[in-house]
Protein backbone atom coordinates (compact mmCIF):
# COMPACT_ATOMS: atom_id res chain seq x y z
CA UNK A 1 0.00 0.00 0.00
CA UNK A 2 2.31 2.95 -1.42
CA UNK A 3 0.58 5.21 -3.86
CA UNK A 4 -2.07 8.03 -2.76
CA UNK A 5 -5.66 6.79 -2.16
CA UNK A 6 -8.10 7.59 -3.93
CA UNK A 7 -10.41 9.72 -2.06
CA UNK A 8 -13.88 8.69 -3.62
CA UNK A 9 -16.63 8.09 -1.14
CA UNK A 10 -16.38 4.24 -1.17
CA UNK A 11 -14.45 2.70 1.25
CA UNK A 12 -11.12 0.70 -0.12
CA UNK A 13 -12.67 -2.91 0.27
CA UNK A 14 -11.65 -5.20 3.35
CA UNK A 15 -11.47 -2.11 5.66
CA UNK A 16 -12.69 -3.12 8.99
CA UNK A 17 -14.47 -0.72 10.75
CA UNK A 18 -14.46 -2.62 14.15
CA UNK A 19 -10.70 -2.25 13.77
CA UNK A 20 -10.09 1.22 11.89
CA UNK A 21 -10.86 4.79 12.80
CA UNK A 22 -11.98 6.36 9.35
CA UNK A 23 -12.56 9.98 9.10
CA UNK A 24 -14.71 10.79 5.89
CA UNK A 25 -16.55 14.25 4.50
CA UNK A 26 -16.84 16.64 1.69
CA UNK A 27 -15.18 19.87 1.39
CA UNK A 28 -17.96 22.75 0.58
CA UNK A 29 -18.14 26.23 -0.13
CA UNK A 30 -21.71 28.09 -0.25
CA UNK A 31 -22.80 24.10 -0.14
CA UNK A 32 -21.35 22.91 -3.35
CA UNK A 33 -18.51 20.29 -3.31
CA UNK A 34 -14.81 21.61 -3.48
CA UNK A 35 -12.82 19.65 -5.70
CA UNK A 36 -8.83 19.32 -5.49
CA UNK A 37 -9.02 21.33 -2.34
CA UNK A 38 -5.82 20.04 0.18
CA UNK A 39 -7.39 18.74 3.26
CA UNK A 40 -5.08 18.50 6.14
CA UNK A 41 -5.37 16.03 8.93
CA UNK A 42 -3.94 17.85 12.66
CA UNK A 43 -4.02 16.01 15.59
CA UNK A 44 -5.17 17.84 19.11
CA UNK A 45 -2.07 19.68 19.22
CA UNK A 46 -2.74 21.23 16.03
CA UNK A 47 0.40 18.87 14.63
CA UNK A 48 0.36 17.87 10.91
CA UNK A 49 -0.75 14.51 10.76
CA UNK A 50 -1.87 14.03 7.11
CA UNK A 51 -2.78 15.48 3.84
CA UNK A 52 -5.21 14.40 0.74
CA UNK A 53 -6.45 16.31 -2.12
CA UNK A 54 -10.39 16.37 -2.93
CA UNK A 55 -12.09 14.19 -4.66
CA UNK A 56 -13.87 15.32 -7.55
CA UNK A 57 -17.28 15.47 -5.14
CA UNK A 58 -15.21 16.94 -2.14
CA UNK A 59 -14.61 14.63 -0.95
CA UNK A 60 -11.84 13.37 1.63
CA UNK A 61 -11.00 10.12 3.56
CA UNK A 62 -7.97 9.57 6.83
CA UNK A 63 -7.74 6.69 8.36
CA UNK A 64 -7.07 7.93 12.08
CA UNK A 65 -7.80 6.69 15.78
CA UNK A 66 -9.70 7.51 18.60
CA UNK A 67 -9.11 11.27 19.94
CA UNK A 68 -9.56 14.94 18.89
CA UNK A 69 -8.96 15.77 15.01
CA UNK A 70 -8.95 19.04 13.02
CA UNK A 71 -9.70 18.96 9.38
CA UNK A 72 -8.52 21.71 7.62
CA UNK A 73 -8.99 22.39 3.99
CA UNK A 74 -7.09 24.80 1.81
CA UNK A 75 -8.89 25.75 -1.49
CA UNK A 76 -8.76 28.40 -4.21
CA UNK A 77 -12.22 29.43 -2.69
CA UNK A 78 -10.30 30.09 0.93
CA UNK A 79 -9.85 27.86 3.98
CA UNK A 80 -11.81 25.99 6.59
CA UNK A 81 -11.51 24.00 9.50
CA UNK A 82 -13.77 21.70 11.75
CA UNK A 83 -13.27 19.62 14.68
CA UNK A 84 -13.73 15.50 14.75
CA UNK A 85 -13.76 13.53 17.58
CA UNK A 86 -14.09 10.02 17.13
CA UNK A 87 -14.68 7.92 20.13
CA UNK A 88 -13.87 4.23 18.87
CA UNK A 89 -13.65 3.00 15.60
CA UNK A 90 -15.91 3.37 13.46
CA UNK A 91 -17.11 5.77 10.02
CA UNK A 92 -16.94 9.47 11.12
CA UNK A 93 -18.16 12.08 8.97
CA UNK A 94 -17.60 15.86 8.91
CA UNK A 95 -17.86 18.47 6.48
CA UNK A 96 -15.72 21.29 5.92
CA UNK A 97 -16.45 24.48 5.15
CA UNK A 98 -14.43 27.17 3.20
CA UNK A 99 -14.97 30.79 2.62
CA UNK B 1 24.60 23.66 -0.91
CA UNK B 2 22.32 26.58 -0.23
CA UNK B 3 18.65 27.21 -0.54
CA UNK B 4 19.18 29.91 -3.91
CA UNK B 5 21.34 26.68 -5.63
CA UNK B 6 18.62 24.02 -4.79
CA UNK B 7 14.75 26.17 -4.73
CA UNK B 8 13.28 27.90 -7.23
CA UNK B 9 9.99 29.70 -7.05
CA UNK B 10 6.75 29.45 -9.15
CA UNK B 11 7.18 33.03 -10.41
CA UNK B 12 10.85 31.67 -11.63
CA UNK B 13 8.93 28.64 -12.88
CA UNK B 14 6.18 30.39 -14.88
CA UNK B 15 8.67 32.91 -16.54
CA UNK B 16 11.38 29.45 -17.72
CA UNK B 17 8.38 27.39 -18.86
CA UNK B 18 9.69 26.89 -22.43
CA UNK B 19 13.12 27.80 -22.37
CA UNK B 20 15.83 25.64 -23.74
CA UNK B 21 17.97 23.51 -21.73
CA UNK B 22 15.30 23.56 -18.70
CA UNK B 23 12.85 20.68 -17.98
CA UNK B 24 10.44 20.46 -15.53
CA UNK B 25 9.43 16.94 -14.21
CA UNK B 26 6.33 15.99 -12.05
CA UNK B 27 6.66 13.14 -9.69
CA UNK B 28 3.40 12.54 -7.79
CA UNK B 29 2.44 10.41 -4.88
CA UNK B 30 -0.61 9.81 -6.34
CA UNK B 31 0.61 9.20 -9.95
CA UNK B 32 -2.26 9.75 -11.90
CA UNK B 33 -2.00 13.71 -10.90
CA UNK B 34 0.17 14.45 -14.05
CA UNK B 35 -2.74 13.48 -16.22
CA UNK B 36 -5.07 15.83 -15.07
CA UNK B 37 -3.18 18.85 -15.29
CA UNK B 38 0.33 19.35 -15.55
CA UNK B 39 2.93 22.34 -15.23
CA UNK B 40 3.37 23.18 -18.80
CA UNK B 41 5.90 21.49 -20.85
CA UNK B 42 6.29 19.32 -17.66
CA UNK B 43 6.93 15.43 -18.15
CA UNK B 44 6.16 12.73 -15.64
CA UNK B 45 8.07 10.43 -14.23
CA UNK B 46 6.32 7.64 -12.39
CA UNK B 47 7.61 6.89 -8.93
CA UNK B 48 6.25 3.63 -8.71
CA UNK B 49 7.12 2.03 -12.10
CA UNK B 50 10.17 4.43 -12.61
CA UNK B 51 11.99 5.10 -10.04
CA UNK B 52 12.82 1.50 -8.15
CA UNK B 53 13.83 -1.62 -9.53
CA UNK B 54 10.30 -3.17 -10.50
CA UNK B 55 11.37 -7.03 -8.85
CA UNK B 56 14.07 -6.36 -5.96
CA UNK B 57 13.24 -3.89 -3.63
CA UNK B 58 16.10 -1.15 -4.38
CA UNK B 59 16.15 2.14 -6.27
CA UNK B 60 16.95 2.08 -9.96
CA UNK B 61 20.43 0.77 -10.83
CA UNK B 62 22.67 3.00 -12.61
CA UNK B 63 21.85 1.21 -16.25
CA UNK B 64 18.14 1.76 -15.45
CA UNK B 65 18.56 5.49 -14.09
CA UNK B 66 20.40 6.29 -17.42
CA UNK B 67 17.58 3.92 -19.35
CA UNK B 68 15.00 6.40 -17.77
CA UNK B 69 16.36 10.14 -18.40
CA UNK B 70 17.71 8.79 -21.92
CA UNK B 71 13.63 7.95 -22.71
CA UNK B 72 12.55 10.80 -21.30
CA UNK B 73 14.78 13.21 -23.19
CA UNK B 74 16.98 14.51 -20.45
CA UNK B 75 20.21 15.12 -21.06
CA UNK B 76 23.45 15.52 -19.00
CA UNK B 77 23.60 19.49 -19.21
CA UNK B 78 20.14 19.72 -18.74
CA UNK B 79 18.64 21.82 -15.68
CA UNK B 80 15.88 19.52 -14.34
CA UNK B 81 12.87 21.38 -12.24
CA UNK B 82 11.66 18.70 -9.64
CA UNK B 83 7.99 19.36 -8.68
CA UNK B 84 5.47 17.05 -7.35
CA UNK B 85 2.18 16.58 -4.78
CA UNK B 86 1.79 16.16 -1.25
CA UNK B 87 4.24 18.98 -0.35
CA UNK B 88 7.12 17.98 -3.01
CA UNK B 89 7.25 14.08 -1.08
CA UNK B 90 8.06 12.02 -4.02
CA UNK B 91 9.53 14.99 -5.71
CA UNK B 92 12.05 15.02 -2.93
CA UNK B 93 12.79 11.41 -3.51
CA UNK B 94 13.39 11.82 -7.20
CA UNK B 95 15.52 14.66 -6.34
CA UNK B 96 17.61 12.70 -3.76
CA UNK B 97 17.88 9.63 -6.94
CA UNK B 98 19.21 12.27 -9.19
CA UNK B 99 21.79 13.52 -6.72
CA UNK B 100 23.00 9.87 -6.42
CA UNK B 101 23.13 9.20 -9.91
CA UNK B 102 25.53 12.80 -10.37
CA UNK B 103 22.90 15.60 -11.82
CA UNK B 104 24.55 18.29 -11.69
CA UNK B 105 21.83 20.72 -12.63
CA UNK B 106 19.09 19.85 -10.27
CA UNK B 107 16.24 22.11 -8.58
CA UNK B 108 13.08 21.46 -6.95
CA UNK B 109 10.16 23.73 -7.14
CA UNK B 110 9.32 25.35 -3.43
CA UNK B 111 5.70 24.85 -2.63
CA UNK B 112 5.45 21.86 -5.85
CA UNK B 113 2.29 21.16 -7.25
CA UNK B 114 0.27 22.44 -4.48
CA UNK B 115 1.75 25.62 -3.90
CA UNK B 116 0.94 26.13 -8.03
CA UNK B 117 -2.43 25.39 -7.86
CA UNK B 118 -3.58 27.44 -4.72
CA UNK B 119 -1.69 30.46 -6.84
CA UNK B 120 -4.02 29.67 -9.72
CA UNK B 121 -1.66 28.97 -11.98
CA UNK B 122 -1.71 27.43 -15.54
CA UNK B 123 -2.18 23.65 -15.57
CA UNK B 124 -2.47 22.01 -18.93
CA UNK B 125 -3.14 18.00 -20.04
CA UNK B 126 -1.04 18.93 -23.91
CA UNK B 127 0.80 15.67 -24.52
CA UNK B 128 4.64 16.49 -23.74
CA UNK B 129 6.58 14.79 -26.20
CA UNK B 130 10.66 15.10 -25.75
CA UNK B 131 12.96 13.73 -28.37
CA UNK B 132 15.07 10.88 -26.41
CA UNK B 133 18.47 11.67 -25.15
CA UNK B 134 21.95 9.10 -24.33
CA UNK B 135 22.07 10.28 -20.60
CA UNK B 136 25.37 9.02 -18.66
CA UNK B 137 24.62 8.46 -15.19
CA UNK B 138 27.85 8.71 -12.16
CA UNK B 139 28.00 5.88 -10.02
CA UNK B 140 26.12 5.70 -7.25
CA UNK B 141 27.46 8.83 -4.63
CA UNK B 142 26.65 6.19 -1.12
CA UNK B 143 27.63 9.40 0.51
CA UNK B 144 23.88 9.82 0.61
CA UNK B 145 22.48 6.95 1.24
CA UNK B 146 22.51 4.48 4.22
CA UNK B 147 22.12 0.78 4.68
CA UNK B 148 20.51 -1.34 7.39
CA UNK B 149 23.75 -1.88 8.72
CA UNK B 150 25.17 1.69 9.28
CA UNK B 151 21.98 3.03 11.17
CA UNK B 152 22.30 -0.35 13.44
CA UNK B 153 25.66 1.14 13.98
CA UNK B 154 24.53 4.35 14.34
CA UNK B 155 22.56 3.81 17.23
CA UNK B 156 24.02 6.11 20.14
CA UNK B 157 26.38 8.00 17.83
CA UNK B 158 25.05 9.82 15.18
CA UNK B 159 22.09 11.70 14.75
CA UNK B 160 19.23 9.45 13.80
CA UNK B 161 16.42 11.36 12.17
CA UNK B 162 12.98 9.73 12.68
CA UNK B 163 10.27 12.35 10.12
CA UNK B 164 7.38 10.43 10.66
CA UNK B 165 4.79 11.39 12.37
CA UNK B 166 4.44 10.91 16.45
CA UNK B 167 2.08 8.61 16.45
CA UNK B 168 3.96 6.04 13.85
CA UNK B 169 7.04 7.19 16.02
CA UNK B 170 5.56 5.91 19.37
CA UNK B 171 4.30 2.95 17.37
CA UNK B 172 0.72 3.91 17.65
CA UNK B 173 0.00 3.43 13.78
CA UNK B 174 1.98 2.26 11.47
CA UNK B 175 1.69 4.16 8.24
CA UNK B 176 0.73 7.55 7.73
CA UNK B 177 -2.99 8.21 8.44
CA UNK B 178 -4.27 8.90 4.72
CA UNK B 179 -3.27 5.03 4.61
CA UNK B 180 -4.61 1.83 5.73
CA UNK B 181 -2.70 0.68 8.80
CA UNK B 182 -2.18 -2.97 7.44
CA UNK B 183 1.39 -3.70 7.92
CA UNK B 184 3.43 -6.78 9.15
CA UNK B 185 6.45 -4.94 10.31
CA UNK B 186 6.84 -4.16 14.03
CA UNK B 187 5.98 -0.65 15.34
CA UNK B 188 8.30 1.95 16.92
CA UNK B 189 11.16 3.93 16.09
CA UNK B 190 15.28 2.97 15.99
CA UNK B 191 16.67 3.60 19.70
CA UNK B 192 18.51 6.88 20.16
CA UNK B 193 16.29 8.60 17.35
CA UNK B 194 14.78 11.94 17.40
CA UNK B 195 11.50 12.94 16.04
CA UNK B 196 11.36 15.67 14.23
CA UNK B 197 8.42 15.39 11.44
CA UNK B 198 9.07 16.40 8.36
CA UNK B 199 6.32 18.56 8.15
CA UNK B 200 7.66 20.84 10.38
CA UNK B 201 9.80 21.89 7.79
CA UNK B 202 7.25 23.21 5.79
CA UNK B 203 4.85 25.78 5.47
CA UNK B 204 1.01 25.15 4.66
CA UNK B 205 1.13 26.15 1.36
CA UNK B 206 3.99 23.35 0.96
CA UNK B 207 7.17 25.74 0.74
CA UNK B 208 10.23 24.89 2.91
CA UNK B 209 10.09 27.75 6.38
CA UNK B 210 13.25 30.12 6.49
CA UNK B 211 16.86 28.62 7.19
CA UNK B 212 16.56 30.81 10.59
CA UNK B 213 13.42 28.38 11.55
CA UNK B 214 14.44 25.41 9.83
CA UNK B 215 18.01 25.54 12.11
CA UNK B 216 15.80 26.26 15.48
CA UNK B 217 13.52 23.74 14.92
CA UNK B 218 16.04 20.95 14.41
CA UNK B 219 18.39 22.42 17.10
CA UNK B 220 15.46 22.57 19.72
CA UNK B 221 14.87 19.12 18.83
CA UNK B 222 17.91 17.51 19.99
CA UNK B 223 19.88 17.82 16.46
CA UNK B 224 23.59 17.81 16.58
CA UNK B 225 24.80 19.60 13.41
CA UNK B 226 28.36 18.69 14.63
CA UNK B 227 27.71 14.66 14.01
CA UNK B 228 26.71 12.54 11.20
CA UNK B 229 23.01 12.11 10.12
CA UNK B 230 20.42 9.45 9.04
CA UNK B 231 17.01 10.32 8.00
CA UNK B 232 14.35 7.98 8.17
CA UNK B 233 10.69 7.79 7.69
CA UNK B 234 8.24 4.48 6.34
CA UNK B 235 9.70 3.81 2.22
CA UNK B 236 12.33 6.45 2.29
CA UNK B 237 10.51 9.50 0.62
CA UNK B 238 9.39 11.71 3.55
CA UNK B 239 12.85 11.42 4.84
CA UNK B 240 13.95 12.78 1.59
CA UNK B 241 12.30 15.71 2.00
CA UNK B 242 14.04 16.04 5.23
CA UNK B 243 17.45 15.13 3.64
CA UNK B 244 16.80 17.66 1.54
CA UNK B 245 16.27 20.21 4.27
CA UNK B 246 19.45 19.14 6.04
CA UNK B 247 22.07 18.78 3.24
CA UNK B 248 20.85 20.57 0.63
CA UNK B 249 19.15 23.75 2.80
CA UNK B 250 21.40 24.23 5.42
CA UNK B 251 24.35 22.27 4.34
CA UNK B 252 25.03 19.96 6.55
CA UNK B 253 28.08 17.62 5.11
CA UNK B 254 27.02 14.03 6.42
CA UNK B 255 23.38 13.82 5.49
CA UNK B 256 22.51 10.23 4.28
CA UNK B 257 18.89 8.87 3.66
CA UNK B 258 17.86 5.74 4.83
CA UNK B 259 15.54 4.40 1.73
CA UNK B 260 14.75 1.02 3.28
CA UNK B 261 13.30 2.76 6.22
CA UNK B 262 11.13 2.01 8.51
CA UNK B 263 9.48 -0.85 6.07
CA UNK B 264 12.96 -2.75 5.96
CA UNK B 265 14.25 -1.79 9.96
CA UNK B 266 10.77 -2.55 11.49
CA UNK B 267 10.54 -6.49 9.27
CA UNK B 268 14.90 -6.47 10.56
CA UNK B 269 15.27 -9.73 13.05
CA UNK B 270 16.25 -9.39 16.06
CA UNK B 271 17.36 -5.67 15.97
CA UNK B 272 16.67 -2.91 18.59
CA UNK B 273 13.17 -1.56 18.49
CA UNK B 274 12.21 1.48 20.73
CA UNK B 275 8.66 2.73 21.69
CA UNK B 276 6.67 5.31 23.14
CA UNK B 277 7.40 8.82 22.60
CA UNK B 278 9.64 11.15 23.67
Amino acid sequence: MCAAPDQGTALPPNTDLTKETVLTGRVVADGQPVAGAFVRLLDSTGEFTAEVVSSATGGYRFFAAPGTWTVRALSRQGNGQTEVRPTGPGLYEAEVAVA
Amino acid sequence: MSRQDVLVTADWAEKNLGTDGIVFVEVDEDTTAYDGGHIPGAIKINWTTELQDQVRRDILTKEQFEQLLSAKGISNDDTVVLYGGNNNWFAAYAYWQFKLYGHEKLKLLDGGRKKWELDGRTLTTDVVERTPTTYKAKDPDNAIRAFRDEVVQAIGNKNLVDVRSPDEFSGKILAPAHLPQEQSQRPGHVPTAINIPWSKAANEDGTFKSDEELRQLYAEAGYDPNKPTIAYCRIGERSSHTWVVLHELLGYDDVKNYDGSWTEYGSLVGVPIETGAK
